[in-house]
Formats: C-alpha cells, sequence, structure tokens
C-alpha cells in the first residue's frame, strides 16, 4: 500500500476533492476568490506600515534588480510562509475534520491532507502571479526566473506537505497539536527574515562572536527551513538572480527529508484512523 | 462450490477501551504514560467464505462484531490479525452522503461522492441521468445539497452509492430511507444486483428483511461465530436463542411468551373434524384452544404457515383481520377459516400466537403448533409451495 500508488490511483478523487476546497471555502461570500488575495494585502498593509514607516526597516535593494520597494520585497518571502503555515493547519484538520468520511468510506487516505495542499497551492499560486505582475510593473526582470521560481514552489510545497502529513497524524491522537502549533508557528513566523533582512541578525551575530567552537548564532538561525525558502523566493522574485547552490540544495534536503518523514508516519498509521477518530 | 467473493480467515479484531484515555497532552504528561485501557475483542478467530453471487446476511445481538466485519470487508478497518480477501469491487453502503460538501449543488456532489466511492469521471458522466433519476432530486439538483431535506440528501446519497457497480455490495441497515415509493425503487435494485450475480454482504436487525433476500447466513455472538451456513434454519436458531425465556417442549416444541394466556391446542380441521391431511383446494379451519389466567384486554390472535424446510409461507392475525376480541379469560376457542387452501403437496408447519393489542408483548407463541400434510387435490400445478390456480390462454 505504498501512499504514491494510492495517490496516482486516485487522481480523479484528488482532483475532486481539491475542486471542493477550493470551490467551498469561499462559497456564499460577496468576494469570493478574491478574499484569498484580500489576505496577504492586508498583512502587507500592516506589516509595512509597522516595519517600514515606523520602525523604519531598510533592507537592502535587490541586487541586481535595483527594486527598493518594502511592500515587495515583504511580499517575495511573506507569501510563501502564508502558504506553508495554510498548508500545515488545514493539512492538520485534514483527517480529524473528515472524521465522518474516515470512519464509513474506504478509500486512500493520504487524498485527504494532499488535496490539502493542492487547494491551497492553487490559491498561492494566484497570489504569486498577482505578485509577479506587481513586480514586472516596478522593475523587476520577474518573468525571466517564473521556471525557476515554480521549481522552488514545488520544493517548498513538498516540505509543506510533509510537515502537515505528520502533524495530521499527530492532531489525531493529541488534539492539542493544533493548538500548540497555532504557537509554533508564530514564534517561527518572527524566527524567519521575513519582516526584517537577515543582515540584521548577521550584525547581532557578529557582534556576540562564536557561541562555542566555530558556531555562530546566525549558523544555527540558518538551520531554519523557512529561512532558506525565504531566501531562495526573494533571491529569484526581488533581487533576480539565482540563490546559492548551498540554499537550494538545504531546501531540497529539508524537503525531501520531511516528505519522507511525513509520508512514512502517515502509511504507519493511516489503517489505524477509523478506529482512533 | 462456487468461486469465493469473500474470504475470512481467522480475523481477530482488538479494541482498546479506554478507562482514562489521554487525549491531551496535559493529560500525557501528568500521567507519565499514555492511557489505560483494556483490550476488548470485537472479533475472535472468525472464519467463513461467502460464495459470489450470493446474498450473504451477518446477524447477531448489539455489540457482536458483525458492524466491525463489514467494515473490516470494506477495508475501513484493519484485522490485528487474519486476513480478509474479497475478489472483485468492494462497494459499502455503510452511511450514505457521507462526503457530502454542503456548500456545494447536488451535481458537484454527485462527482466528489462518485469519486470517493470509487468511479471514473467518465463513469460517473455516463450514469449522471440514472443517479439523478433513481433520486428523484431533478429540480434541485444545481441547488447546494443544505437545501436539501434530510430525505432528499440521503436518496441522493444512496443513488450515487448504489450506481457504483460493484461486484461485492456491502449494506449496513441503510435500506430503511427513504419513502415506500424509495424503497421498492432499492428492493428492486437489490434484486437486479442478485440477478446480475453479484454478492451483497447484508448487515440487519430486521428478521424478515434478511428472511426473504438472504441464501446464507454467518451468526455473530460476542466476536465469535456461532455458525454459518443456509439462512432459513440459522435464522430461526437464533430467533429462538434471542427468546431468553423459549423453552423446548417434551416434543421439540419451542415457545415464548410471558403465559399470562396459553395456547393449548392448534388443530386443522376439514368439514369440522380434526385431521391430519388435507388437500389442496379444500376449505380448512384452524382452531386455537386458548386458557387465559387473567382477564386480557384486546388480544390479538396470530396464525403462520411455514413450509417444511422453514420458508414462511403465510401469516395472518385478527388485528390485520380487523377481527377485534374484547377481552378473553378462562378458556375459550377462536377460529380462522380458510376457504380454498392455495398450497401444494407437501408438510407444513403452522405457527400460532397470543400477543396484547399492540402485537409487541408476546402472551404465548408456539412453532410447530401443528403439522399438516397437503395431498393432490385442485388444482394440480407443476411444482413450489404454491396453488394459485393459474389459467393459460
Amino acid at each position: 500500500m505504498s501512499l504514491v500508488s494510492d495517490l496516482t490511483s486516485s487522481r480523479e478523487l484528488l482532483a475532486n476533492l481539491t475542486r471542493r476546497e477550493v470551490k467551498g471555502k469561499y462559497k456564499r461570500t460577496a468576494l469570493g476568490q478574491l478574499w484569498s488575495l484580500v489576505n496577504p494585502l492586508a498583512q502587507m498593509v500592516i506589516f509595512t506600515a509597522v516595519f517600514s514607516f515606523i520602525l523604519r526597516m531598510q533592507p537592502a535593494p535587490g541586487d541586481p534588480s535595483g527594486l527598493d520597494v518594502f511592500a515587495l520585497w515583504l511580499l517575495c518571502a511573506l507569501l510563501p510562509w502564508a502558504f506553508f503555515t495554510n498548508v500545515v493547519n488545514g493539512g492538520m484538520g485534514s483527517i480529524v475534520g473528515n472524521e465522518n468520511l474516515i470512519k464509513k468510506v474506504a478509500f486512500p487516505r493520504v487524498t485527504l491532507p494532499v488535496s490539502n495542499a493542492l487547494s491551497v497551492g492553487f490559491t498561492w499560486s494566484l497570489e504569486m502571479l498577482v505578485l509577479l505582475v506587481a513586480l514586472v510593473v516596478a522593475g523587476a526582470a520577474a518573468w525571466m526566473w517564473v521556471p525557476a521560481v515554480v521549481v522552488a514552489m514545488v520544493v517548498l510545497l513538498a516540505f509543506a506537505l510533509g510537515v502537515s502529513l505528520m502533524l495530521s497524524i499527530a492532531n489525531v491522537y493529541f488534539r492539542d497539536t493544533q493548538h500548540f502549533v497555532g504557537i509554533l508557528l508564530q514564534a517561527w513566523f518572527y524566527a524567519t527574515p521575513i519582516v526584517y533582512p537577515v543582515s540584521l541578525v548577521a550584525e547581532q551575530s557578529e557582534k556576540i562572536g562564536p557561541l562555542f567552537g566555530s558556531v555562530t548564532l546566525l549558523d544555527l538561525y540558518r538551520l531554519n527551513p523557512m529561512e532558506r525558502f525565504s531566501e531562495v523566493f526573494r533571491n529569484l522574485l526581488y533581487d533576480n538572480r539565482w540563490p546559492s547552490l548551498e540554499s537550494s540544495l538545504m531546501c531540497l534536503g529539508w524537503a525531501v527529508l520531511s516528505l519522507g518523514v511525513g509520508a512514512y508516519v502517515f502509511r504507519r498509521h493511516q489503517t489505524k484512523l477509523a478506529e482512533a477518530l | 462450490m462456487s468461486p469465493v467473493a469473500v474470504s475470512v480467515d481467522d480475523v481477530t479484531k482488538k479494541f482498546r477501551v479506554y478507562h482514562e484515555r489521554n487525549q491531551t497532552l496535559k493529560a500525557a504528561v501528568m500521567r507519565g504514560r499514555r492511557s489505560v485501557y483494556e483490550d476488548f475483542h470485537a472479533l475472535d478467530g472468525v472464519s467463513f467464505e461467502i460464495p459470489e453471487g450470493s446474498t450473504f446476511g451477518l446477524v447477531g445481538d448489539n455489540g457482536s462484531g458483525k458492524s466491525t466485519l463489514l467494515k473490516c470487508m470494506a477495508r475501513i478497518l484493519y484485522p490485528d490479525s487474519g486476513s480478509v480477501v474479497t475478489n472483485g469491487r468492494v462497494a459499502a453502503l455503510l452511511e450514505v452522503g457521507s462526503g457530502f460538501h454542503p456548500e456545494l449543488s447536488g451535481r458537484d456532489n454527485v462527482y466528489l461522492n462518485g469519486s470517493i466511492l470509487g468511479m471514473t469521471r467518465p463513469e460517473i458522466e455516463r450514469k449522471f441521468d440514472q443517479i439523478v433519476d433513481f433520486s428523484g432530486v431533478e429540480q434541485f439538483i444545481d441547488q447546494p445539497v443544505k437545501n436539501y431535506s434530510s430525505g432528499m440528501y440521503v436518496r441522493l446519497g444512496f443513488a450515487v452509492a448504489i450506481h457504483v457497480d460493484p461486484e461485492i455490495l456491502l449494506v449496513d441497515e441503510v435500506l430503511a430511507v427513504g419513502d415506500a415509493a424509495f424503497q421498492e425503487k432499492c428492493t428492486e435494485k437489490f434484486v437486479e444486483f442478485r440477478r446480475e450475480g453479484r454478492t451483497v454482504v447484508v448487515v440487519s436487525h430486521s428478521m424478515p428483511s434478511l428472511r426473504s433476500m438472504c441464501d446464507q447466513v454467518a451468526w455473530l455472538e460476542h466476536g465469535k461465530l456461532v455458525e454459518t451456513g443456509e439462512a432459513t434454519p440459522i435464522l430461526q436458531r437464533y430467533l429462538d436463542s434471542t427468546r431468553t425465556d423459549a423453552v423446548t417442549g417434551a416434543d421439540g416444541q419451542v415457545r415464548w411468551g410471558t403465559g399470562e394466556a396459553r395456547l393449548d391446542k392448534v388443530e386443522v380441521l376439514h368439514d369440522g373434524r380434526p385431521v391430519e391431511a388435507v388437500r389442496t383446494g379444500d376449505e380448512v379451519s384452524i382452531r386455537l384452544r386458548y386458557t387465559a389466567t387473567e382477564r386480557i384486554e384486546k388480544p390479538v390472535f396470530g396464525l403462520a404457515i411455514e413450509s417444511h424446510d422453514g420458508v414462511y409461507l403465510w401469516a395472518n392475525n385478527t388485528r390485520d383481520a380487523k377481527y377485534s376480541v374484547d377481552a378473553i379469560e378462562g378458556t375459550g376457542v377462536v377460529e380462522c377459516r380458510i376457504p380454498r387452501l392455495a398450497l401444494q403437496p407437501g408438510r407444513f408447519q403452522v405457527l400460532a400466537s397470543i400477543v396484547d393489542s399492540t402485537t409487541t408483548h408476546v402472551f404465548d407463541y408456539v412453532r410447530e403448533a401443528a403439522w399438516v400434510a397437503v395431498e393432490f387435490g385442485d388444482p394440480v400445478e407443476s411444482g413450489g409451495y404454491l396453488a394459485l390456480d393459474g389459467r393459460w390462454s
């Protein structure tokens, strides 16, 4: 019962479930699908007001693009982050939320978290498209980097999916997981250079010096997978240059690890879900 | 022996009965261990085979493990040991309409539900009209299903499920949905299923529907298989066993009831005399002699006939026949007259009962209250149990 064969044999179910999530989410709202754009826009306005206007955060201009717009710089990392949290939160609840279905119908359970990730990925793609247009209008040569961005998006999707697979199972056994993860994600948000540039952390790290051996604060800080993803997305979209090989490989490595562990955990527990719920 | 559709091999399923379940992290940390539980054997070494093309019933009391077994066949639960092997596409009707999204239209939900149940898109497209037609909700198919009445909801769910075209259909007491017309459609669909040689596995508490549908049953008790085989005798034994006050008389007669009124004797009469044999087409009467130890208001007398091999052929009671008995006390006699006995030659048993006006409280129920042999009379027909006096033209 491999998860991959489960997924390939139920492509249509996956498509239908994804459609259900996308279609059902904004039913009976006046703005409909536009809501998925309103959220990041609102966040952008708030963060720009607080961090750019009040706190005078000044990230370095895009190199070599020469862009110097805080809102765009922010969005290049904020949108991937929002996608990540949505996949994790949605995926975590996907098993518990479909209790009825799992107890009464036999179908590949893995389609639930995967369809969640895909539906969030769909709305994320729309957001990214809007961002892309904005970047081009602002003068970035972002079009050329679209293929690379798509690859990065797929890698992030894999990473987020892996995490959500683990948590979806954990949440069945411990319902606290979702509340706990809510707090964790908040801390994680500030531990990731989204509203501030990495350079600020580097400065502090310089001041403190090596913590033990040659390990600096920055080294520890950069263990955060989302830090690497933020860097990669910013490099591609805002700076318009290739991200460093190291960061790209780190992203890939994290994605493979997370997906591997997630799939392992999910596979071990999926047959017990009906009784555990 | 026909090929096997489902083979259940030494299946054991344990459930944890939690005394203290740590579903919260706090509980787990504070107590330092995960949970306190006991194992409960829902199924314990159950083995049997379901032949292809049969309609197979699972019977047993509540908690006997029959639904668990059905879920194991449906691959919703997995046995702890042993195996369930199914040959062919399986569809389970455990709950209909699960997986409907309330905000989506009936049309979208048909596609969604169909694919959850394992249908492909072209397949659903091909059957879409049939499904909608079957459910009878054409007018509302583009409305969100949350606006449906519960009956419409269930009907649409059932319609999707039954069009999955499985080789093996698992049903858990969902037949009791919808109005009479819809029930009839469902029954027809089941008959069609059987005719097409598909296998149907049913869990039900309804003896009449099991009796009429199943050719084989498995009887489970506390997770163990009591027996499996021909439906009628096993259903009978199961039914008898559930009557805890059932007594088996010296002559093998089985009877139960609270005993305020008892049937002393049941006789088959022809021309006013008790007889042991009658002819097809004769006028016969069945006389019930009873003794009521106390006054019973509005009792209902019932009679039934079964063939020698246990097929339930006929039943009649005074309430349905609109013959009201005001009250009985002491001994007395009631008679049921049958103007033309429409039975083919053979041996038949008469079952008799005295119940209260609601027909739920049994004062006395006697199986094999009398046996009657039917001999060739008029009309003479070729076979079966019934003599319907068919005319050709």
